[in-house]
């Protein structure tokens, strides 16, 4: 018996995580240009920076399906193209060789080494190439070092050898890189500590006396065995290693980073020959003078010639060129210079074409020219002559004053969610489908922002026309002009020609007939123009512009003219064939003779219903009439007819007829390229007055309809447009509001992305000599747009925050969001507003000016000494003052419909952390909105103090645009979530919850369930008087609120197996609730039935107090229903609708910048398929990391019920043979790879998008 | 004999091997260490945790990277005096 779940979910990815692991440069294609290489999340992708077209262009990227940990890329002697290395949780190394052509990953070598999984002594945590590509190491946190040989074997082909260990118990590692030694044998270098010492030492001298190694590894490659050649103690805070250049006349060695410190060390080296900087610092009245530096983050950066320089960043954010002075491979002194200050990146990578990657730990990626080597700057340069050697021993710290962006200039920005904090699917501004909202970013970088489904459109042209137009056309004016001449307007009873040149310009004496409407307008046979109205046809003969004005000339002119008492309803028509349909339902065909003009055929169709459109494809190439013709027809029904002469010679013949479930309103054809082997087909769309888009493959030979895909765009009928985009052809569906149908860049399906751009009811591709685009009339206006990319079919819309954003409330009703923010070790604004008030006076009295900053400020010039003193640095680009311990916090209002920024700010006390918020209207306040936040004062954790925490109300006025401070209660532990519950506050305080009204002086408790979960509750969540509470360490327990008993009862009454770190939860139904853990695992539990009834039947609970208390926990327990792990933290879930006529889905936020939806089967035979297709996808498509992927998704918890759409996904762009493979496998029923994409199509484009 | 002579030996190399694997003579304070460790890598080995943390303490990663690891040299404090 097979038994199935009563549950099943298909996860999908909307939008990839954007957080940066790790980016390298380097040439993956192999055609001499420098490329980045990103890994985010479990994807690898290429970027291409080019000049050219001023920006990043994502070239491939594909799920490894595995966490990565660490990238390197590798080049042998003689290769022409740097191969990729990357470790991840798999316990395997493996290289890549990117080929461009086919675009893929080509794995080179799959070596297995360890368990999979992240663990203490599995190597991967580290990882190192030698730099001319002879070797490759990689080292656990702990013990393990493992190291490759990779040698040339035959021309192309790469050995690899079994690796050789360099193992050393008890020790830990901090970094670990690849020296530059030249030919020599190839050396790595290691900071470590071998804590051995003090494991035996209670006394815990050994422990202060530890000492932290800089340890060199060689290679050597004639033994084939690596030896620990050389150690020395370094600085005990040393984090980071960078490279020297090495080989003839180089110094070759490393530079030792730690907190102030930076040295410079080789191998065999004495005191005498380190060289040593401190870390300058900021100056500035707000600045700690004694605060020491990290260096986070940096780049070796070889210029032509043997010469290079580093760029290396603090955690503030400033960075520093470092060069060395070295002669015959002697470094006689070391030097740094301040050089600018950009966001804290994770990897920073400079590109041989002058820019400077920076992969930001928060918020957008951004791509920097440089625009010169910082050279020129005045400021001052500090060498290593001035500073010991010894790190403990007493110098002169050395300062500087951040200032503006001068070596460097942002050319791009990457939008990245990364991180998100928190995240609401909400449509306050009514349109057709809802928004994300979403708090990202940390510090100064943080923001708000509004993601939607819609393509980024570029405005081109803009202008005005006298009177509203309800149709527009473009049109050559001989079938050899590569552009178009005339743009023709049908306004009001009226059809206006304008002529495209130089200017637009309205064009006379064209010939067409200006009072009426136009129904159609064709370029026909070589040189003449149709013009369809409703009482009859013009066929203009030569029209020309003799004169480059806008006065034409025409050589001949006819006019057809339909039988008597019938108007032309509808047209359709390409070069060479015009069909029209008669208000009598009669439809004429004409086709083109020999000299231009229209030669009418003697048959005709004649319908008893109405005519709704009518299309035609264009004449295919080669032949001398397009075969078919599609007519919409009132009576719900597409038919299909042919044009050719079929095998009787007959013309205008039924070929087919598609029933349709509303009447169609618009009919298109055209070829869009897809998956076939010819890599494009035939495509009918069809448009219903509901607003339903169908788009069906038209076959060429013999008009069959099939591979239907189906989508509600929205609730206007749809009309089209052929047009190309991107120099494919597309459609443009126009509705409530306009859409564009595509072919997928990468995937090869059909994708529908609503445009970012105001709605419109008509539209015309536009090919101009300029440029190319769309033109589309919007009542009296005239526009022309074009298209930036279509790989992204999101927009963002971002309004800059003040502090890292924590949690935000939406107050839908009034279009605005209320964001708590807190900043931790950070200054807040009063003390960084006293302390500049206070060096303002000393400043004052200090008149002389002798002190050596001062001087150095004047050098650098008035403005900067101005505004450094008396004002902040703008801390998105400078972050804000550190101090160790301290708090900044606040509370804005943001308002993302009408003003689109901040519209109220709220400073906190210094010190004040911020934890929670609610939205609450108190039922004994009236009608009164409240907003209530939680606080703690001292806030720190590990272990988790603080030393005060309360709750905090505010009056809502002004239409939910102010705030005002009601009063404030203090509690006894920070309450961590809030919510409104039955026109009172329900808060999660420490273990204990808590049932809160409104006083007039503070919150009043009327009800408490003491000790409600095991450690800390950090979100509720409602269902009438249900509460599901989640607990930091111990997933959800479910309580009752019992409110006819005086006092009310709060009684918790089941809860979970399993410690789930809960991050993130929320209702599905009244028993089952969807969760997030801390680990990146998403989760559904359940609610026995009949505990969830036996819950809710006692007025008082009092069956529920007497149930006994289970295993310390409650009495009863949950059922887990699925289980799936994402490799993101869920920072939000929520239940949703994402498109306009979609279904409810689960859509959840990962704190990487992940969105994903969870989209639940409805049938089973899908399901069934889809469980098949993802078996067969897991062995014939094995993951690119080397993890199995079950185990992958496994990671935490066997995956239950959850089918991991990402990787159904794959099949759409597997090769042709495989996908026939794969499917031909599948049993169950007739599977084709046309049906299953059509399948994954239909989870993708009906729930998400 | 010679089995359990084995099984000894094998459990010998497998200690060598792999860290933590306990014996009858483990102390508390080996065991929880151990513990503690396992977990500090896991936290600097799983890039969301980090910067979940990162985020949390107000600092970079690579600063919280560096605490995390420097917490594994002595992770449960110093070990307890031995009583002979």
């Amino acid at each position: 018996m097979t038994s199935f779940s009563s549950m099943s979910l298909y996860a999908l990815t909307v939008k990839q995580p954007t957080a940066t692991q790790d980016a390298i440069s380097g040439d993956f294609l192999g055609n001499g240009k420098q490329q980045i290489l990103t890994a985010s999340g479990s994807r690898l992708a290429i970027l291409e920076v080019s000049r050219r077209q001023k920006g990043f262009q994502e070239l491939y990227s594909q799920d490894v399906f595995g966490i990565i940990r660490r990238i390197a890329k590798f080049r042998i002697a003689g290769g022409t193209k740097d191969h990729i290395v990357i470790t991840t949780d798999s316990g395997r190394l493996v290289t890549y060789e990117y080929m461009p052509d086919e675009r893929t990953f080509k794995t080179v070598h799959f070596e297995t080494f360890g368990k999979s999984g992240i663990r203490r002594v599995v190597p991967g945590e580290y990882l190192a190439a030698d730099p001319k590509g002879r070797a490759i190491m990689t080292a656990s946190t702990e013990k393990n070092k493992l190291v490759y040989i990779l040698t040339r074997s035959g021309q192309t082909d790469i050995a690899i050898s079994s690796p050789l260990e360099a193992h050393k118990p008890q020790t830990l590692v901090y970094c670990l890189i690849g020296l530059d030694v030249g030919y020599d044998n190839p050396m790595f270098a290691t900071l470590e500590v071998d804590y051995s010492n003090s494991e035996t030492d209670p006394t815990g001298e050994a422990y202060d006396e530890l000492k932290k190694e800089l340890v060199y590894y060689e290679l050597d490659l004639g033994l084939n065995h690596i030896v620990r050649k050389w150690s020395e103690p370094v600085d005990r805070t040393a984090n980071n290693l960078f490279r020297v250049p090495g080989g003839p006349n180089a110094p070759s060695g490393v530079l030792c980073c730690g907190e102030d410190s930076i040295t410079y060390r080789r191998i065999f080296n004495n005191k005498s020959s380190v060289r040593r900087l401190a870390i300058p610092r900021r100056e500035g009245a707000t600045e700690d003078p004694n605060r020491k530096r990290i260096i986070v983050a940096g780049t070796l950066y070889s210029l032509k010639g043997g010469d290079f320089f580093y760029l290396l960043q603090t955690e503030d954010g400033d960075v520093f060129k470092l060069t060395v002075e070295a002669t015959n491979g002697t470094v006689e002194k070391i030097k740094i210079k301040y050089f600018d200050t950009i966001p804290v990146a994770t990897s920073i990578c400079i590109l041989r074409a002058g820019f400077v990657y920076a992969a930001c730990e928060s918020g957008d990626r951004i791509l920097y020219e440089l625009e010169s080597l910082g050279d020129e700057t005045e400021d001052p340069v500090f060498e290593s002559d001035q500073f010991p050697v010894d790190p403990d021993a007493a110098f002169a710290p050395p300062f500087f004053s951040p200032r503006a962006l001068t070596n460097l200039t942002a050319v791009e920005t990457m939008p990245s969610l990364n991180p998100i904090m928190g995240m609401e699917v909400a449509n306050p501004t009514l349109e057709d489908s809802p928004q994300v909202y979403t708090i990202n970013g940390t510090g100064g970088r943080s923001s708000f922002r509004t993601t939607r489904n819609a393509l980024e459109v570029l405005d081109l042209i803009e202008s005005p026309l006298p009177q509203n137009a309800s149709d527009v056309w473009t049109t050559k004016l001989t079938i050899e002009d590569e552009t178009d001449t005339l743009i023709v307007l049908c306004l009001h009873s009226r059809t206006l020609v304008l002529k495209i040149g130089d200017d637009v310009e309205e064009a006379s004496n064209t010939g067409f007939l200006p009072d009426t409407n136009t129904l159609g307008v064709q370029q026909f046979g070589e040189d003449c123009i149709i013009q369809i109205h409703p009482k009859g046809i013009r066929h203009i003969q030569g029209i020309q512009f003799p004169n480059e004005d806008a006065s034409a000339t025409h050589a001949s002119l006819t006019d057809w003219q339909p039988p008597a008492h019938r108007t032309i309803v509808a047209c359709a028509t390409n070069n060479r064939q015009v069909a029209i349909a008669l208000s009598s339902g009669q439809i004429l065909y004409f086709e083109c003779d020999s000299d231009g003009s229209l030669a009418m055929a003697e048959e005709e169709i004649a319908l008893d219903s109405t005519i709704n459109c009518l299309a035609m494809p264009d004449v295919p190439e080669g032949s001398v009439r397009a075969f078919f013709l599609a007519v919409g027809c009132s009576d719900q029904t597409v038919r299909i007819f042919n044009l050719s002469p079929d095998m009787e010679g007959n013309i205008l013949r039924s070929i087919s007829v598609q029933a349709l479930t509303s009447p169609p309103s618009d009919l298109t054809i055209n070829l869009m390229s897809d998956k076939s082997p010819r890599g494009y087909s035939q495509f009918l769309h069809i448009g219903l007055r509901s607003g339903v888009y169908i788009r069906s493959v038209l076959d060429e030979m013999t008009g069959d309809i099939g591979d239907t895909r189906r989508r509600f765009l929205g609730p206007e009928p749809i009309k089209f447009a052929k047009v190309t985009v991107a120099g494919e052809p597309a459609i443009l569906a126009m509705t409530s509001r306009p859409w564009l149908g595509y072919t997928h860049p990468r995937t090869g399906v059909l994708q529908l992305t609503p445009l970012n751009y105001i709605s419109f009811k008509s539209a015309w591709n536009f090919d101009g000599s300029q440029f190319k685009g769309i033109i589309c009339v919007s009542a009296n206006e005239l526009r022309i747009f074009t298209f930036n990319d279509l790989t992204d079919n999101t927009t963002y819309e971002n309004i800059p925050l003040k502090y890292t954003p924590r949690k935000m409330v939406g107050y839908h009703d009034q279009g605005v969001f209320y964001v708590i923010q807190s900043d931790n070790n950070t200054l807040s604004a009063e003390t960084r507003q006293q302390l500049i008030a206070e060096a303002g006076v000393k400043n004052a009295g200090d008149t002389d000016g002798t002190n050596g900053s001062m001087e150095m400020k004047q050098a650098n010039g008035d403005a900067t000494n101005v505004s450094s003193e008396s004002e902040e640095l703008p801390a998105i680009d400078f972050g804000y003052p550190r101090s160790q311990g301290s708090w900044a916090s606040c509370i804005q209002v943001v308002d993302p419909v009408t003003d689109k920024a901040v519209i109220h700010t709220v400073e906190l006390k210094p010190n004040r952390s911020l934890v929670s918020a609610a939205l609450v209207f108190f039922e004994s306040r009236g009608d009164e909105a409240f907003l209530v936040v939680g606080t703690a004062t001292d806030l720190s954790f590990t272990p988790y103090k603080f030393s005060g925490a309360s709750i905090q109300v505010y009056k809502i006025l002004q239409n939910g645009r102010e705030l005002e401070f009601f009063h404030e209660t203090e509690v006894s532990e920070p309450p961590l979530a809030l919510l409104a519950f039955k026109g009172k506050l329900i808060a999660g305080v420490g273990p204990h919850l808590c049932l809160y009204d409104c006083g007039m002086k503070s919150v009043l408790r009327k009800a408490q369930a003491p000790n409600c979960v095991a450690t800390r509750i950090t979100d509720i969540k409602t269902q009438g008087s249900r509460l599901v509470v989640s607990d930091q360490a111990q997933s959800v327990t479910y309580v009752v609120h019992k409110d006819q008993v005086h006092p009310n009862r709060l009684i918790p009454f089941v809860d979970d197996t399993v410690a789930r770190h809960t991050s993130a939860s929320e209702m599905l139904d009244y028993e089952s609730t969807v969760g997030g853990d801390k680990f990146g695992n998403i989760w559904l539990v359940r609610c026995p039935q009949k505990v969830s009834e036996s819950s809710d039947e006692s007025p008082d609970g009092s069956d529920l107090l007497v149930d006994k208390n289970y295993l310390g926990g409650t009495a009863n327990r949950l059922d887990l229903v699925a289980h799936y792990f994402t490799n993101d933290i869920p920072v939000s879930i929520q239940k949703t609708v994402l498109l306009s006529g979609g279904e409810r889905v689960i859509f959840w936020a990962g704190l990487q910048g992940t969105l994903g939806a969870l989209i639940p089967f409805n049938s089973r035979r899908q399901h069934k398929m889809f469980q098949q297709l993802e078996l067969q996808l897991r062995s014939d498509d094995k993951p690119l990391s080397g993890r199995d992927h079950l185990a992958y998704r496994s990671y935490f918890a066997p995956v239950k019920s959850v089918i991991d759409g990402d990787l159904i996904e794959r099949f759409l762009v597997l090769s042709r043979d495989k996908r026939e493979s794969v499917a031909g496998q599948m049993t169950g029923a007739e599977w084709t790879p046309g049906m299953i994409d059509e399948a994954i199509w239909n989870m993708r484009g009906l729930y998400a998008f | 004999m010679a089995d359990k002579l084995r099984a000894q030996q094998q459990l010998e190399a497998l200690q060598a091997r792999y860290i933590g694997i306990g014996s009858a003579d483990t102390t508390k304070h080996e065991w929880t260490s151990n513990i503690a460790r396992d977990s500090l890598s896991s936290y600097v080995g799983h890039p969301p945790l980090l910067q979940y943390m990162s985020i949390g303490l107000g600092q970079t990663r690579e600063k919280t990277r560096l605490q995390l690891l420097e917490r594994m040299v002595r992770p449960v404090g110093p070990p307890p005096e031995q009583q002979d």
